[in-house]
């Protein structure tokens, strides 16, 4: 059994580490604050490669293995889990289901300029009605001759409103429920597509979720990826590396809200000594470094699991739950510790407890990662 | 145009504790990097290969873990690797590391060398001006800007209180510091490219044709009589007022101290 990292894996920790602490510590509290699309910093991470991490070479992306992109994500999102969240899903929502279910054409056509950061992805699923609920989908696709017409709409879809290309979820045949699911790749330019009202959030305020809103698109027949009815399989297969990155994600906030404790621990004095003298204190920092720790290894055997060809749903799921459960305590501790410093914007701990919670939620609710987990136990 | 980097891989100082007992740099746990005045050095060396064509080569001296640093500046483009590691290298000084890099240099071939200014770790700044007297090259220290035009490279040299423009006939060798350039990200295929595509070639004592009483410990004038931390220097003090009250208390202070004495 091996613990370490490869020199590679290290390596990769460096460099993302330090492009963002010059480049994007000085803007995660801006962006925060105004909700603005990080445009320059998103094009300068795909110019690097960050865009397509596992993505092989000869589709545009960088042929790196599944740690290397978690410890990506853990890396951007201790800084920033805004450029996280945008990083993780163009990496694990778009440029994966392309690369593995797509046709050669597909990947020369949109694989390579997703991969390589020419273009941004966004993975559309979500509907006002239907959520977790993927069978209840009202969008619906039509075929007529060469070419699908889409109506319907997608919501709190991140990247949508920046996003060139989008893989989408419609019907091809309601009576199926989620037999009768297909995806699809859109461009932003079809005739028929929209997007909607940009979403106004507690967290992650410097990545965009949006509506997508299709009103008789027409999607050319050739774009429907993995194949007609395949579209349920497609979207939970890509859920499953989703969570990884979600769960690196909730890493990396978690880790940011523990160095941030002792950094204040070691600095601020009361009753003429530093807080870290305090057992309260100690305490507090010895349960956030242990559960972070645990969920590197729940996140990291994940990631190793996909990394080389074996089952990782349940890893997934189970690294999703416990490393946004850790990001919630580590980061309402860490304001905790601060006290009422941590409650104001001059400190970036209520910035890390606003975006931890967005963790438990998306690409499966901390709920549904209980029943994937539970479902594998009791099959 | 072909340009020969050197690049050292050294601990990053700003992490490094000193014991207290021994003065000597507590290393354990402390990460190595790449020098940082060799990653501008590496950067312009790539910015003048995409100008002008040609190729980059790193070469490093040191232990075999200094592998690390050329596959770091190979993430960032550099074309080839040179480690120079032998035992008989082993306690070099300067002048011998100069004169050993040189020789590595001299079988590589070049257009321009580029050396950082000086390494965090010694901050003796010796090696390329050393190596440009070992290679016969005229030499530019403390390089700002960079201009090549024609058969001939035009420099900005950082001086205390401005700059000069000095010019050299190449094949010639330049120090640079951290104004001339931000040095670019390794990027991710360069990392993938570094560990599973690119060779760090090792070189020995025998493969530079190296005098062997010009190398290591025996080539190594210096004698180091002591290492120690200097005295921490106590807080100083800020005056404040206007220039005059400054001025004056300044002189009240320097009599109190002796270092004025007023005489008769």
């Amino acid at each position: 059994m091996e613990f370490g990292l490869s020199k590679e894996q290290e390596l990769m920790r460096k460099t993302v580490r330090e492009f963002a602490e010059k480049e994007l510590e000085p803007i995660a509290a801006d962006i925060d604050e105004s909700a603005e699309f990080p445009d320059e910093t998103v094009k300068k991470l795909g110019e690097l490669g960050f865009m397509g991490i596992t993505v092989p070479k000869e589709h545009g992306g960088a042929g790196m293995d599944e740690v290397s992109y978690a410890i990506a994500i853990e890396e951007i999102s201790r800084i920033c889990a805004s450029h996280g969240v945008t990083v993780s899903v163009h990496n694990s929502l778009v440029c994966w289901p392309i690369d593995k279910f797509g046709t050669e054409e597909q990947k020369e056509k949109y694989l390579k300029p997703l991969a390589s950061g020419e273009k941004l992805g966004c993975f559309g699923l979500t509907e006002p009605n239907a959520g977790t609920d993927a069978g209840a989908h009202t969008t619906v696709a039509v075929k007529e001759g060469d070419k699908y017409i889409i109506n319907g709409s997608k919501v709190f879809i991140t990247n949508a409103g920046k996003a060139d290309i989008a893989i989408i979820f419609a019907m091809t045949d309601k009576s199926k429920g989620t037999r009768g699911i297909s995806t699809f790749i859109v461009e932003n330019d079809f005739p028929g597509f929209s997007t909607g009202m940009v979403e106004n959030k507690m967290g992650i305020r410097g990545s965009i979720q949006s509506e997508l809103v299709f009103d008789n698109m027409e999607v050319p027949a050739e774009n429907l990826l993995g194949g007609e009815g395949k579209g349920f399989k497609v979207a939970m297969a890509t859920l499953d590396g989703g969570r990884i990155g979600i769960a690196c994600q909730a890493l990396g906030i978690a880790q940011a809200a523990y160095e941030a404790s002792i950094q204040y621990a070691k600095e601020r004095e009361q009753f003429g000594k530093p807080l870290g003298k305090f057992q309260a204190i100690q305490w507090f920092l010895a349960d956030m470094a242990t559960e972070i720790e645990a969920a590197r290894l729940l996140v990291y055997k994940a990631a190793f699991a996909k990394w080389k060809g074996k089952s990782y749903t349940v890893e997934a799921a189970m690294a999703k739950l416990f490393a946004s459960d850790v990001a919630m305590k580590a980061t309402r501790n860490a304001i905790q510790i601060h006290g009422g410093y941590g409650y104001t914007k001059d400190y970036p701990v209520e910035r890390f407890y606003r975006d931890a919670k967005i963790t438990e939620i998306y690409e499966g609710t901390s709920e549904v990662q209980k029943m994937v987990i539970s479902g594998s136990l009791l099959r | 145009m072909d340009i020969v980097v050197c690049i050292k891989q050294v601990p990053d100082t700003t992490d490094v504790k000193i014991d207290q007992k021994t003065g000597t740099l507590i290393r354990e746990g402390v990460p190595s990097i790449v020098n940082p005045d060799d990653k501008h050095a590496t950067e312009e060396a790539l910015r003048l290969k995409e100008q002008f064509g040609g190729k980059v080569t790193a070469i490093s001296m040191g232990p075999p873990q200094a592998d690390d640093a050329l596959r770091e500046v190979s993430a960032m483009g550099v074309d080839e690797l040179i480690l120079l590691s032998d035992r008989a290298f082993a306690g070099a000084d300067t002048w011998a590391t100069s004169y050993t890099l040189g020789q590595a240099v001299q079988k590589v071939g070049y257009d321009l060398v580029i050396c950082g200014r000086e390494a965090i770790d010694g901050d003796t700044a010796q090696i390329g001006p050393q190596m440009a007297e070992h290679l016969g090259l005229p030499q530019i220290t403390y390089v700002r800007k960079v201009e090549v035009q024609g058969d001939k490279i035009v420099c900005e040299r950082a001086l205390e209180d401005g700059y000069e423009i000095v010019e050299a006939k190449l094949p010639a060798l330049i120090t640079v510091i951290s104004d001339l350039n931000k040095p670019r990200y390794p990027s991710v295929r360069g990392i993938v490219d570094a560990y599973r595509e690119k060779e760090v070639k090792v070189w020995g004592a025998a493969d530079v044709s190296c005098d062997e009483n010009c190398i290591g410990l025996t080539g190594s004038p210096t004698e180091v009589k002591k290492t120690f931390a200097p005295e921490p220097k106590g807080e100083g003090e800020l005056l404040e007022g206007t220039v005059d009250e400054m001025a004056r208390q300044l002189v009240v202070k320097l009599k109190e101290t002796n270092v004025l004495r007023q005489v008769g």
